[in-house]
């Protein structure tokens, strides 16, 4: 019973940070049409960041606003001085599908080797803002810890949010209406380009507490976010790519799910888990949890 | 005259879309422009709202110069356009739909008082103002997307095709809100229409084009009264 406890607390704990990892990458996708792997240089380097205030102040949360600053910044940076360029030179055809996308595994690399030459290719770690001991249920400890809760709770109050700017704000309006349809939001005097920088912007910042969350009881190196951008973008397909609530629920269920095999199967298992759990989404619903059984309009 | 185009040239890569149109409208018209599929009317309407960059040629808007501009900055200077297809964003609900109209004026008070100004030219919006866009019927769709048009307090309304797909008699309604929102509002209108029947029966001007030249441009009665129109473009 513990057990199963345990498992579904650590598998929120865990999902909840694939979702910021997940939202980041939905944001990006459903304003620019682009994959952007360069999400994990951008979150590792916003963590660096972070990392360095927070050692140096050791005030976690300084760090974490650092983190965020840092994220926004590059997010912005990358939409307004690569893809903006890239997308004035590369109208149609084959390369305008294929040219960004490659832009920011190329633009990954370029991050990695900044970081590596600046911090050095050692991990790094910082005290974690919360104690890491598991709370104790009668006789028995689990390894569900305060940091565990405070992570959940970080997560939740930027979703909550998130979900406030989106839905009760001109800016929320101007985004979403600038991701469904660019023209007629564009015609309705929103000024388009703009508004996508500012949701790469956003989209950083949420990618860089992801990055910090994720490391604060771990190390951090120029590769260790990877496997969060896999997972992240697994939640995201599995919400269908274009709801950030569906890349929630996606990221929620692969959580648990991968904690469960962690548990219950073995750890060498977890990895190919996530994919699994993939596989079986996009047999069942191909077009995410959250479809409605009608395709999206083009 | 408020609105006045000279030599438009408009190209879609190599082919020429809208050759050398000239006309003008004045404060007030209502001005239709038939012809055939393929004669350049939706390409003319880009043109104007700054969604199509011209090749060659003028547009004049209240005396000045607006070729090249973007369309935000257009719908700034009192030009809405109301593009093909009910134009309306479905994943939203009407409120946000309507809102979206007045997002750029930045003034939360106003946006309501034009919802409440929407909703008594169409009052089935106002029943419907919390549902999703893509719950509406075809002629909701575009009362709703002329709704978000007015929202932006326009002097010059564009408008392709709204009576595209729609039952004979919500297109009866729509033209004839059409009309009374020209007169009402003291908007100079172009409304581009495959019915061109109905189209010129409402409107003060009408301008024939084909492919993508004016063939003929008089008062909306004399074209209806032309033998060689009639033949062309009415049908009987």
């Amino acid at each position: 019973m513990h057990k199963l406890l345990e498992t579904v607390l650590i598998g929120i704990s865990t999902g909840s940070i694939y979702a910021l990892m997940s939202i980041a990458l939905v944001l990006v996708w459903r304003s620019t049409r682009v994959v952007n792997f360069a999400q994990a240089g951008q979150a590792m380097l916003s963590t660096y960041i972070g990392f360095e205030i927070a050692s140096r102040t050791e005030l976690f949360w300084l760090g974490l606003a650092a983190a965020i600053a840092a994220g926004a910044l590059l997010g912005a940076g990358v939409d307004f001085f690569f893809m903006r360029v890239l997308f004035k030179h590369a109208v149609s055809g084959a390369a305008a599908v294929v040219a960004p996308v490659i832009a920011t595994l190329g633009l990954l690399g370029i991050i990695r080797s900044i970081v590596g030459l600046i911090w050095g290719g050692e991990f790094k770690s910082i005290k974690a803002p919360a104690s890491t001991d598991g709370f104790t249920i009668g006789e028995t400890t689990i390894p569900f810890s305060a940091l565990n809760l405070l992570v959940i709770g970080t997560v939740f109050s930027i979703l909550i949010v998130l979900a406030l700017v989106f839905q009760r704000t001109n800016l929320g309006l101007s985004l979403r209406a600038s991701a469904y349809a660019p023209e007629i939001a564009q015609l309705a005097g929103i000024k388009t380009a703009r508004i996508r920088t500012i949701g790469w912007a956003i989209a950083g910042g949420v990618g860089g507490v992801a990055g910090m969350l994720v490391t604060s009881n771990n190390f951090l190196s120029p590769y260790s976010l990877d496997l969060l951008l896999v997972f992240g973008f697994i939640a995201a397909v599995i919400g269908g790519l274009e709801s950030m609530v569906g890349s929630v629920v996606g990221a929620l269920i692969l959580g648990i799910a991968l904690t469960f095999i962690l548990n219950y199967v073995g750890t060498s298992l977890v990895f190919i888990g996530g994919f699994l759990v993939l596989i079986v989404v996009l047999l069942v619903k191909p077009d995410g949890i959250m479809a409605k059984g009608r395709a999206r309009r083009a | 005259m408020s609105l006045n185009v000279s030599n438009l040239t408009v190209h879609h890569g190599a082919i020429c879309a809208v050759n050398q149109v000239s006309l003008a409208v004045p404060t007030g018209k209502l001005a239709a422009i038939i012809g055939a599929n393929g004669a350049g009317k939706t390409t003319l309407l880009r043109a104007l709202s700054g969604l199509n960059h011209p090749t060659h040629g003028s547009i004049m808007w209240k005396g000045e110069k607006i070729v090249g501009l973007k369309p935000e900055t257009l719908v700034r200077r009192g030009i809405s356009h109301v593009s093909e297809g009910k134009s309306v964003i479905p994943e939203l609900t009407v409120r946000e739909n309507l809102e979206l109209g007045a997002i750029w004026r930045r003034n939360a008070k106003e946006s309501k008082e034009s919802i409440n100004d929407v909703v008594s030219i169409f009052p089935r919006l106002g029943e419907r103002l919390q549902q999703r866009a893509d719950t509406l019927s075809g002629g909701e769709r575009q009362m709703l997307a002329i709704g978000r048009a007015i929202m932006s307090k326009p002097q010059l309304l564009l408008l392709d095709e709204p009576s595209l797909g729609l039952a004979p008699l919500v297109i009866e309604q729509i033209f004839q809100t059409i009309r009374d929102l020209t007169t009402s509002m003291n908007l100079t209108v172009l409304l581009v229409e495959q019915n061109a029947m109905g189209a010129l029966k409402i409107a003060d001007l009408g301008i024939v084009l084909n492919l993508g030249k004016v063939v003929a441009m008089n008062h909306a009665q004399v074209l209806i009264d032309d033998p060689a129109v009639r033949a062309a473009y009415l049908g009987y």
